[in-house]
């Protein structure tokens, strides 16, 4: 499909869902309510068939944190991304889709270890990289007395 | 630092040496030819960190050939190698590690810091949380590199500079008779 055809396609099927072009790829902001069950039906869609997350990451906004996922179809040749926002900063919460692509679960680990977004449903939500002692870095309201010196 | 004295011979210790004429010129014999034996031949240890390590290895390489000044090969065990040159950034979760190589290293053993990260956390020095701010607050360093990277003939000067502080060192100390 065209991105012009994934908008039109995905818009209709899913009336919540905001679907833009951005600069390089059709973009989707999905509510986090219907998060699992549109990924399951991007990949399991014969006509959309992203069967490849290629990154997911996470964004520190002022009001809410976000999770971006970069989708490819091996078939098709098309790409995708996905946005989900969490309700607020103190309740970061989103639902895993590691068992949909099982490359994610150490993305939402990593995400989790530097941004501290919980995933529902995560096999194994511990921290990656950085022991238990310390608060999420990534996050714009991070302060380290010890170990960071400000400017 | 980065050179302990061995306590056994500390004080008073070569007593018979000491007793006779010229006994102490024998003492700084022994000295020149130790630490002749040991400043042409330091063996470093394998680590790198980060992109320093690439210039490390082409300091290894033959253009540059860090064997013709006895920094003969790079050792891949710390209980074989003389040295350690901290190529690159060294974070919070890699210091231990780095304690414990260095530890590891038998005596005597030298530390080279090479390059920004490892002299004082370089392009990582502000607003940084995994970053150490100089490797120097990890193990004891006898010479710093600056660069970023430096260059292999700046690591080669390095060598020269750190053979010229072994060759200065005094290994027993004698006690002055009145």
């Amino acid at each position: 499909m065209t991105n012009e055809q994934l908008i039109e396609h995905l818009s209709k099927a899913y009336p919540d869902a905001v679907a833009t072009q951005g600069s390089q790829y059709p973009e989707i902001t999905v509510p986090r309510e219907i998060l699992h069950t549109f990924m399951q039906n991007l990949k399991s869609d014969s006509n959309l068939a992203f069967d490849y997350l290629v990154c997911e990451s996470g964004v520190d906004y002022p009001a809410f944190l976000q999770v971006v996922y970069h989708l490819e179809s091996t078939t098709f040749r098309h790409f995708l991304v996905v946005k989900s926002n969490t309700e607020n900063r103190e309740t970061a919460v989103l639902d895993t889709v590691c068992d949909i692509w099982p490359t994610a679960e150490f993305h939402e680990r990593e995400i989790y270890d530097l941004l501290g977004i919980t995933f529902n449903h995560h096999p194994d939500m511990r921290r990656f990289f950085l022991d238990d002692t310390w608060g999420y870095p990534l996050r714009k309201d991070f302060t380290d007395d010890i170990h960071v010196v400000e400017r | 630092m980065g050179i302990k004295k061995n306590k056994e011979f500390e004080t008073n210790d070569f007593p018979i040496l000491d007793q006779y004429e010229g006994g102490s010129i024998i003492l700084t014999q022994l000295d020149a030819l130790l630490n002749w034996s040991r400043s042409n031949s330091v063996w470093p240890l394998t680590f790198g960190t980060r992109c320093c390590a690439i210039e490390f290895m082409a300091v290894g390489a033959s253009r540059h050939d860090m064997a013709r000044f006895g920094y003969e090969v790079a050792r891949a065990s710390p209980r074989q190698a003389d040295m350690i040159i901290i190529c690159g950034s060294i974070n919070y979760k890699m210091a231990p590690v780095l304690k414990r190589l260095y530890d590891q290293i038998a005596d005597p053993k030298y530390v080279i810091a090479m390059g920004a990260c490892a002299v004082s956390g370089g392009p990582f020095f502000y607003n940084s949380y995994s970053i150490v701010k100089g490797a120097d607050h990890v193990i004891p360093v006898d010479v710093y590199v600056p660069g970023c990277p430096p260059r292999p003939e700046a690591l080669l000067y390095a060598f020269l500079q750190l053979q010229k502080k072994i060759r200065r060192e005094k290994n027993f100390k004698t006690k002055i008779k009145k």
